[in-house]
């Protein structure tokens, strides 16, 4: 039998793992984003399973908000992503220090 | 009987993909499992009987962005072995944080829940309910504005998108609209008074 | 009349300017002419001013010139209180300060630095009129300080002898302390009455007596004895009594003209003149007039003991002087304001003329100024010798001169006071009328009498002084005679002040004696069935057998009682306490505080301290801004974890 519980507590798992991920890949933009994805999607779990056990509608609008909101996130961060490489031909974000005033 | 099956299995199979996601050395594979993980969260959406949004995920996500991702990945030369170097340095503090997390969400989650219809099973919904219907017709009356937004906010990363990466380059033969729109007949015509030649 | 009042203190100030800043220009003569004639026109319009308060009764003139600042209600005025207290003490500065100038032209004839002289001595006379005209504290104090000032820099004239300069550095330390006091004392007054102006603040000085203020937490005070004892402190700097007397004796190394008109005859009396000014506020503390009771006196006593073992003909007149001071303020103690104003006005002549006397004898010795070196002078300098003669004996009170009419009012006022402390005073004050006579006369003798120990050079060159020295010694020695006669009846028992000086009736001990006053002549003969003209004698007469009779005494004494010599050479160890105790100490906890305060906790603490602390506060934090993306992930994402946590721990 499957609770709210077990889907909430899967989707604190898979946070913990891609938040796991973004200490891992600090150097890496690509799967940092990717990372980033996966922290939507448990957030998006999260919604979902409220909005099915809640009988409530409005979870899934916002889940379909999130999923416009990461489209457009992960579009231009690419985007920022190649013009990044084209610059230093390297994505390694540990050479990524301008932000230090 | 079998949804919970379906349930642990699947949530296995995307735990797994997303650990994946975050050790494997290539990124091209790490995008792999990323869709993966996303096709299994599709079906454990369609066990919450929320066809529409799975649907969407499979289509936009799978479909869009993570073509987008493969494709910038390899079109990008990429030296992984560099961004390997010192993977594990921060694994411990990493591995801090996400436990913390974990736990005070499952504190959360098992012990101060108080309120929450989660105990109760699912009822199934009858099979003439259509969760797209329902998603649309919320979304095209009390949520249009946002959704309007929404449209705003795609449109806005396609220009950043385009305008970040389009490279302008030298010698370009370009039309100047507005120097043509501006443009006034004393730019162009010159009359000029002639004395017609007599004999 | 105003404008002659602002004339008389602009005059001297103009002269001073002129003789300061172009004294290059005008050349010598030029220098002495201006500041004659400032300092004369001073003196002719005091003296219309003295005849119009004096003579023809005119009211007390008390205004405003000129409003300096309003600040909180507090007006700061410079303005002036023109009574007969102030017309006589008036008269007194600007004559002496006169015969000083003229005498300058003779004493100071060679010093290269002539002009500056006289542009100093011109400002003196400018300040002691502002500080004597003041009606209100702040001009009271700026007169103060002026005055202080310029006697810093006549003590130090002759800057290049580091004795000089010790000696102003001195009277300048010395007078800070009673600064102090002074400053305090008018702050308190201030707090109390909410004004400086001298009418208001003797106005209120009724209410101010029940007032009551904590030094020290738990034991209240009145406001008037604090005050009142403050002020006195500064009077104490300025005139020099014990235990701020040591710069005195000092200030000789100035040059002589000076010790006659700043450090005898007109700055040293500041004090007194304040203290008689501020007599409507002593009045009301008994406990403060007590205290200048017994510091005068203790002052006049044991000051006199000094001079009988100095050798400096300066020093021993110094010494006198610090003694006479003491008479007058004991005077102030006994509520006998009058008589203490009357013996300033008398010593201000008599003691101006032995110093110019001195002087003039330091001329014809080439500037020695060791009396055992002298002697027999009498022969060579008959005019000096004259003059020092009617000083010497109008100082020790001969009966007749001007020193014995104000000395012996004072002495019988302090008899009859019935303060406490006023029998310890009166003894001190009868034992210092035979020091006095003694070292007067030793210093006489062995000036004018004996044999001539000085050697032959010195000897062949000795003549009498030229006019200018010997003009104002004899226009000095007139009214050390017979200033007295006239000036007794109304000053010391009539009502000469009128209402500058108040006295309460249960303190009114002149008022007592005037019943027995009937003339000069009744007085002087009264005088001889009290012990003072005796002493006098005596101090005189063994003076004469132990310095010229019989000199080998002098010795022998000295050799019995080796200890009291050396403690009188030696000035009580007066400054021998100063300079170990408070000097070495103050430097000792100004090292300490240079050290721990300035070095360690200012520098090292707060000033590179703070900047350490920044820098090394930023040194910790710039590490945060590493500038890497990531780590502004992990920040985001700890702080959400810590966040959850918080919000649990919460709710």
């Amino acid at each position: 039998m499957v609770t709210l519980s077990h889907y909430l507590t899967l989707s604190a798992l898979l946070f913990a793992i891609s938040v796991a991920g973004i200490f891992l890949n600090r150097k890496n933009v690509i799967v940092l984003l990717m990372c980033v994805e996966l922290l939507l999607l448990a957030v998006n779990f999260n919604f979902i399973a409220f909005s099915r056990y809640l009988d409530d509608p409005a979870g899934q609008v916002f889940v379909f908000f999130i999923l416009t909101v990461a489209a457009a996130e992960s579009a231009i961060g690419l985007a920022i992503l190649v013009v990044l490489f084209r610059s230093r031909r390297s994505i390694n974000v540990q050479e990524l220090d301008v932000l230090k005033g | 009987m079998f949804a919970t099956f379906l349930f642990y299995a699947l949530s296995t199979v995307l735990l797994a993909a997303a650990v994946g996601v975050i050790t494997v050395r290539n990124p091209v594979y790490a995008a792999l499992c990323l869709i993966l993980a996303f096709v299994t969260s599709a079906v454990l959406w369609l066990l919450l009987e929320a066809e529409f949004l799975a649907v969407v995920l499979v289509l936009v996500y799978v479909g869009a962005v993570m073509v987008l991702f493969l494709f910038v990945v390899m079109m990008l030369d990429i030296n992984t072995a560099t961004l390997r170097e010192g993977f594990l340095r921060y694994a411990p503090v990493g591995a801090i944080v996400a436990g913390l997390l974990v736990l005070e969400l499952a504190y959360v989650i098992w012990f101060r829940s108080e309120g929450l219809p989660g105990g109760t099973p699912l009822v199934p919904r009858d099979a003439a309910y259509s969760s797209t219907e329902e998603l649309g017709r919320v979304l095209y009356t009390q949520y249009l504005y946002p959704f309007e937004l929404a449209a705003m906010l795609l449109l806005l990363a396609i220009v950043a998108a385009i305008l970040l990466t389009m490279r302008s380059r030298p010698g370009l033969k370009v039309q100047d609209v507005a120097e043509q729109v501006k443009v006034r007949r004393e730019d162009r015509v010159r009359i000029v008074t002639m004395k017609p030649e007599s004999e | 009349m105003e404008r002659m009042y602002l004339a008389i203190v602009l005059c001297p100030l103009i002269a001073a300017l002129v003789a300061g800043l172009f004294g290059r220009q005008i050349g010598r003569s030029g220098a002495h002419t201006i500041t004659i004639l400032g300092v004369g026109a001073s003196f002719m319009m005091s003296l219309l001013v003295l005849k119009d308060q004096w003579l023809d009764g005119a009211a007390a003139f008390n205004g405003a010139v000129y409003t300096w600042a309003v600040v909180d209600g507090i007006t700061m005025d410079v303005g002036f209180l023109v009574d007969r207290l102030t017309a006589l003490m008036m008269v007194v500065v600007t004559s002496v300060s006169l015969m000083v100038h003229v005498y300058t032209i003779g004493y100071m004839h060679d010093d290269p630095g002539y002009q500056r002289f006289f542009s100093y001595i011109s400002l003196f006379t400018f300040a002691m009129l502002m500080l004597v005209m003041a009606n209100n504290f702040l001009q009271l104090f700026f007169g103060w300080e002026a005055v202080g000032l310029v006697s810093y820099l006549l003590i130090g004239f002759w800057y290049t002898r580091p004795t000089a300069i010790f000696a102003n550095m001195k009277a300048f330390l010395v007078n800070r302390v009673g600064d102090f006091g002074f400053i305090l004392g008018i702050a308190l007054i201030l707090m109390a009455t909410g004004s400086l102006d001298y009418a208001t603040v003797f106005a209120k000085a009724p209410e101010v007596t029940n007032q009551t203020i904590e030094v020290w937490s738990g034991t209240p005070w009145s406001v008037m004895t604090v005050a009142c004892i403050l002020l006195f402190v500064g009077a104490m700097g300025k005139s020099a009594q014990m235990p701020l007397h040591v710069w005195l004796p000092d200030s000789m190394e100035g040059p002589t003209p000076i010790s006659a008109l700043i450090h005898a005859a007109t700055m040293v009396t500041a004090g007194v003149f304040m203290v008689a000014r501020m007599s409507p506020l002593f009045e009301y503390s008994e406990t403060a007039l007590s205290v200048v009771l017994v510091i005068g006196a203790t002052t006049a006593l044991f000051t006199g003991f000094l001079g009988v073992v100095q050798n400096d003909i300066k020093r021993v007149v110094a010494y006198s002087t610090l003694s006479q001071l003491g008479y007058m303020t004991a005077a102030l103690g006994a509520s006998a304001y009058a008589a203490g104003v009357f013996h300033l006005m008398t010593h201000a002549f008599f003691k101006a003329l032995l110093f110019l006397a001195a002087g003039s004898v330091i001329i014809a010795m080439h500037h020695e100024q060791d009396i055992r070196k002298m002697g027999g002078l009498r022969k060579y300098l008959p005019v000096t010798w004259l003059t020092s003669l009617v000083g010497t004996l109008s100082l020790i009170g001969f009966p007749g001169f001007s020193g014995f009419f104000s000395k012996d009012a004072l002495i019988e006022a302090v008899g009859h006071a019935g303060r406490a402390g006023a029998t310890y005073a009166w003894w001190c004050l009868l034992i210092g009328v035979f020091v006095t006579a003694l070292y007067s006369f030793r210093m006489y003798f062995l000036v004018f009498h004996g044999q001539e120990r000085m050697d032959a050079e010195t000897k062949a060159h000795l003549h009498e002084s030229p006019w200018v020295v010997t003009v104002p010694l004899v226009l000095l020695a007139i009214p050390s005679v017979i200033i007295g006669w006239p000036t007794i009846q109304p000053v010391v028992f009539g009502d000469y002040f009128g209402s500058a000086i108040v006295v309460q009736e249960a303190n009114d001990v002149l008022g007592e004696l005037a019943g027995e006053f009937h003339g000069p002549w009744a007085y002087i003969l009264h005088a001889f069935s009290a012990p003072v003209p005796y002493l006098a004698l005596a101090g005189a007469l063994t003076a004469w057998y132990v310095y010229l009779r019989n000199p080998g005494v002098a010795e022998a004494i000295r050799q019995r009682v080796q200890w009291l010599y050396a403690l009188l050479m030696n000035k009580y160890y007066f400054d021998d306490f100063n300079q170990k105790v408070l000097a070495r100490g103050s430097v000792g906890i100004g090292n300490v505080f240079w050290r721990v305060g300035d070095v360690l906790i200012i520098d090292g603490g707060l000033v590179n301290g703070s900047a350490r602390v920044v820098s090394w506060a930023s040194q910790v934090t710039r590490q945060l801004q590493s500038g890497y993306l990531y780590h502004y992930a992990f920040a985001m994402v700890i702080g959400l974890a810590v966040l959850v946590g918080w919000l649990l721990m919460g709710a």
